[in-house]
């Protein structure tokens, strides 16, 4: 089993992100789960939705507490929530942003992990630039897709698709393609650096 | 055998047989093929107003729908003395949920017969002044809010009297009922209460609302056919006496609806779509003294020394709706 | 047709294809998104032959589906928590008057405090009404069992209740097998009724009872129920030949055959659980689970066989009967011919209090080792409870002792001293 937690606010898709997900992985053959933590709905406030993964039924209902995956829609969660307990230490994170690890004050974390599976996506910048609006989970979803290799970008599209009509979904598309180069690129560099 | 040739004076009012008019004149209770819809041997109270009404009320309804009519029916003294297990006095398809909930249960037949294709069907809800105005005014509400395709008849006698007359929101200020004794300062139910429910069916703008009294059989059966030629949410409101919880004698319930609508006391009018469009108009004024008087819940008023500031407030009230509703014309003075 | 949609729609899809005729809603968390999908269905015309009614409480919801039932049509409503309360007297008219009507309950904590989150207070408030109450373990269950719960209500005349978790099962994403529309006309013919409001033959329905023969109206209803426990897993048979897969049934065992502990449970919580038991039978634990789908009729028979050779039982439940402990377990009790001691009550995750293995694990090796109270509370905060009973005893004014708890907690900002 597979399992991603992603955190976000209120207002950013971080719901639908995890839905998308697991409708993504359907379109694989594979069976998920994909459920909302469940606090007060309100614009703003923090919001952990959880997907889980796998290719036999999947029966378990607890909240992800070891996630082998963390996406963060909002890097002002950082020091405000735990967002990386029960990371595995071989575990992925995707951060939206675009700044650094260091910048944003968790690079001793990140160094802690294995650095092709730590990377920062400007998902925002993405989809504003595609789409025209400041939400970033489609985009997330092409970075998870790249930094991961647990799901395909086509996949990822046709979930986009399936979630979204017309310009949005083709907007949402071309933001989640855009991610996954960025991040594709990303981890060429990281395995450099780690090279030289 | 010689026959004595009866001669018939006032063949002009529907004071003399109905067979002196013509069939489509006549009234439904006259008619030999009425539906008794509400059957003989039921156990209410001698003189019950509601019985008169709802025996009136539910035929015309069945004449006016080709007897293609199906009844909800309130908790209450109606429910209760037309269903004495193990026998119904009802010929009508007829159902009793709950107290609060007719409307609602009204509502529901009305979208099956009409999933149905039986849209023929007309669908007619029941009950008293406390399952409609209270507890079951959010039903009631949604129902008209809804503009579902239902006519509602209160049958109103001012107080839970099935359960031992006591008070409700239609109960008349100074009313003596079980929970408003004539005791203490203000003796009986208390002035600055209560609700118009009449105005408040007309307030939600359905097609159709009206008031009747069991005075006026005839314009009872009236309204309850032009209420059926109605589609959507409709409400009739019946003045209808109770003996029993009015401490009035049995065969004065006619004449105390009677005089409830000639004092001004209970006004008798039609409204389509929230405006009033017609009205009954009172014939002879009379003072509210002469209606208060007949009925014990009542009699602490009349006390020594009566009480005339109380007297003179309901005559406020009285006055008030027939200025409200035009209900005197200009001939319509006290003798 | 395999899905990956949402639990709610899942159901609203199940719904759709049973042919209701009138379905009334009124919005509360967590079945909203259900009847927002059946409503769009109608309105769109993808939904023929179907009336919507919003209606203005759940009282007036439930009675609406009394009056279309009464007058022949199939009804459905869903509702939750606080609005299943809110027509508790309209329920037990339902069953009362012998109606099919099929109700969804999103299982929700009842307040106060409010909560919206999941637990089985709901249903269990309305275990002794007349309806026939299923919980559903998965959507597809879900899915599944509103298609039995229309035949088995119409065939014995009884409104079925199926409840399943809200939150947990009704807002996850996950696989579904939505079947078509031939096979549920196959396996569902139109409603029959045993009673109707029709001009053509009046009848008078919902009249007074009085002493000489009250009894006998609530036996045939005692009755009813009993004859569904032999309908019910004939039909789950049924079902396995129509639609292919096992969904219903009054409940089903699994790893129980050497089992020494079975752990009985309802609902969602059951995968957790059989995912723990799974940890523990690598450990060589010989422990088993009992999954009870029919709560109402309570399946003594069954679950007295289910349960026989278990020398311990752990009732893992989301209700509580203040004042006495756990309900589900005092109905298991009944069936248990082993010493009632050896039944022990959970309580779990009420108001939606995360189950984890972790702690299930902890529980059940205490019911090994002969260490498990009768009832324990799992994840009780002590010393959160400690803090209020002391603050309790040093004043008399101590405040209302859910805000006092979620100010302990962090939750709300501290009084200004």
């Amino acid at each position: 089993m597979f399992q991603i937690r992603i955190h976000g606010r209120g207002g950013q898709g971080v719901v639908t992100a995890a839905e998308m997900l697991s409708i993504a992985a359907f379109r694989e053959g594979r069976h998920a789960q994909a459920f909302p933590s469940f606090g007060s709905e309100r614009t703003g406030a923090p919001v952990v939705a959880f997907c889980r993964l796998d290719d036999k039924e999947i029966r378990l209902r607890e909240p992800v507490l070891a996630p082998d995956a963390l996406i963060i829609q909002d890097p002002t969660l950082l020091h405000q929530v735990d967002v990386f307990g029960g990371l595995a230490r071989d575990g992925y994170v995707l951060i939206n942003t675009s700044r650094s690890f260091e910048a944003l004050g968790v690079g001793e974390i990140a160094r802690g992990l294995r650095a092709e599976r730590v990377c920062t996506v400007p998902a925002t910048e993405f989809a504003l630039k595609h789409v025209g609006r400041p939400v970033p989970n489609a985009a997330l979803l092409g970075g998870f897709a790249a930094v991961s290799g647990r799901i395909s970008l086509d996949s990822v599209a046709a979930a986009i698709r399936e979630k979204f009509n017309g310009k949005v979904a083709e907007g949402n598309v071309a933001a989640a393609s855009a991610a996954y180069d960025y991040v594709k690129n990303e981890m060429r560099e990281a395995q450099h650096a780690q090279a030289d | 055998m010689s026959f004595q040739p009866v001669k018939f004076y006032q063949t002009g009012t529907f004071t003399v047989g109905n067979r002196l008019l013509a069939e489509n004149e006549r009234s439904v209770q006259a008619n030999m093929q009425r539906t008794n819809s509400l059957n003989s041997g039921h156990r209410a109270c001698q003189g019950c107003g509601e019985a008169l009404g709802a025996r009136y009320a539910i035929d015309a309804a069945m004449q006016a729908t080709n007897r293609q009519l199906i009844a909800a029916n309130a908790t209450g003294c109606l429910e209760v003395f037309s269903t004495p297990y193990p026998e119904t006095s009802w010929q009508v398809p007829w159902i009793h949920s709950l107290f609060g909930n007719t409307a609602s249960v009204a509502t529901g037949i009305a979208a099956a017969m009409r999933v149905k294709g039986r849209s023929d069907v007309r669908v007619v809800a029941q009950g008293g002044d406390g399952g409609t105005t209270d507890i079951g005014f959010g039903c009631l509400s949604g129902m008209f809010e809804r503009n579902d395709d239902v006519l509602y008849i209160c049958y109103d006698n001012g107080a839970y009297m099935n359960t031992g007359v006591q008070r409700s929101s239609a109960t008349p200020p100074a009313a003596r009922t079980a929970t408003t004794m004539a005791v203490g300062a203000e003796p009986g139910n208390v002035f600055g209460q209560g609700k118009d429910m009449p105005a408040l069916a007309m307030a939600h703008g359905i097609p159709y609302v009206a008031t009747a009294t069991v005075a006026e059989l005839r314009d009872l059966e009236a309204k309850v056919r032009r209420a059926m030629s109605f589609r959507g949410a409709r409400y009739i409101h019946i003045f209808v006496p109770c003996p029993l919880g009015w401490g009035h004698a049995a065969q004065d319930t006619i004449r105390i609806a009677r005089l409830a609508k000639e004092t001004g006391v209970f006004p008798v009018f039609e409204a389509e779509n929230g405006e009033v469009v017609s009205v009954s108009k009172i014939r002879r004024k009379l003072p509210v003294e002469e209606y208060l008087r007949p009925q014990k819940r009542f009699a602490h008023l009349f006390g020594k020394p009566p009480s005339t500031e109380v007297i003179r407030r309901i005559q406020e009230l009285a006055d008030r709706n027939i200025r409200r509703y035009g209900l005197l014309d200009a001939q319509g003075a006290t003798p | 047709m395999l899905k990956q949609i949402e639990g709610s729609q899942a159901v609203a899809e199940a719904i759709a294809l049973c042919r209701p005729e009138v379905i009334c809603a009124y919005p509360i968390s967590p079945q909203t998104h259900i009847v927002e999908g059946l409503g769009e269905r109608v309105k769109s015309g993808a939904l023929t032959g179907c009336e919507f009614i919003n209606v203005e409480s759940e009282f007036a919801a439930m009675s609406v589906a009394i009056g279309a039932s009464a007058a022949g049509a199939r009804a459905y409503t869903a509702t939750a928590s606080q609005g299943l309360l809110y027509m508790a007297e309209a329920v037990f008219n339902a069953s009362g008057l012998g109606l099919p009507i099929v109700m969804t309950v999103a299982n929700r904590a009842i307040g106060a405090p409010i909560n919206i989150w999941n637990d089985h207070s709901d249903a269990m408030s309305q275990r002794d009404c007349g309806w026939i109450q299923l919980f559903a373990e998965t959507n597809q269950e879900a899915l599944d069992l509103h298609i039995q719960a229309f035949r088995l209500g119409e065939e014995l005349s009884l409104p079925v209740m199926v409840c399943m978790d809200g939150f947990i099962l009704t807002h996850a994403y996950e696989r579904v097998d939505v079947p078509t529309q031939e096979q549920v006309d196959a396996w569902l013919p139109p409603y029959e009724p045993r009673q109707v409001l029709d001009p053509a033959e009046p009848v008078s329905i919902g009249a007074m009872v009085g002493p000489e023969a009250f009894m006998e109206v609530r036996y045939l209803a005692h009755a009813k129920q009993m004859r569904a426990l032999e309908l019910i897993p004939g039909w789950a048979g049924e079902f396995r030949e129509a639609f292919g897969r096992d969904s219903g049934g009054l409940l089903h065992s699994y790893r129980t055959e050497d089992a020494q502990t079975i752990v009985v449970a309802i609902g969602s919580v059951l995968g957790t659980i059989k995912d723990t038991v799974d940890e523990l039978r690598r450990e060589g634990v010989k422990i088993g689970v009992l999954g009870i789908t029919c709560f109402r009729p309570w399946p003594l028979a069954a679950v007295r066989a289910a349960l026989e050779n278990a020398k311990r039982v752990v009732v893992v439940e989301k209700s509580l009967a203040v004042g006495l402990g756990g309900i589900v377990s005092s109905n298991v009790r009944t069936s248990f011919t082993g010493s009632p001691d050896a039944v022990h009550a959970v309580i779990a995750g009420l108001g939606g209090r995360a189950i984890t293995r972790a702690a299930l694990a902890r529980v059940f090796a205490a019911a090994q080792a002969g260490t498990l109270e009768p009832v324990t509370f799992l994840d009780l905060d002590r010393a959160l409870v400690e803090r209020t009973l002391a603050r309790e005893r040093e004043q008399r004014r101590s405040g209302p002792i859910a805000e006092n708890i979620l100010r302990d907690l962090g939750v709300v900002a501290a009084r200004p001293h």
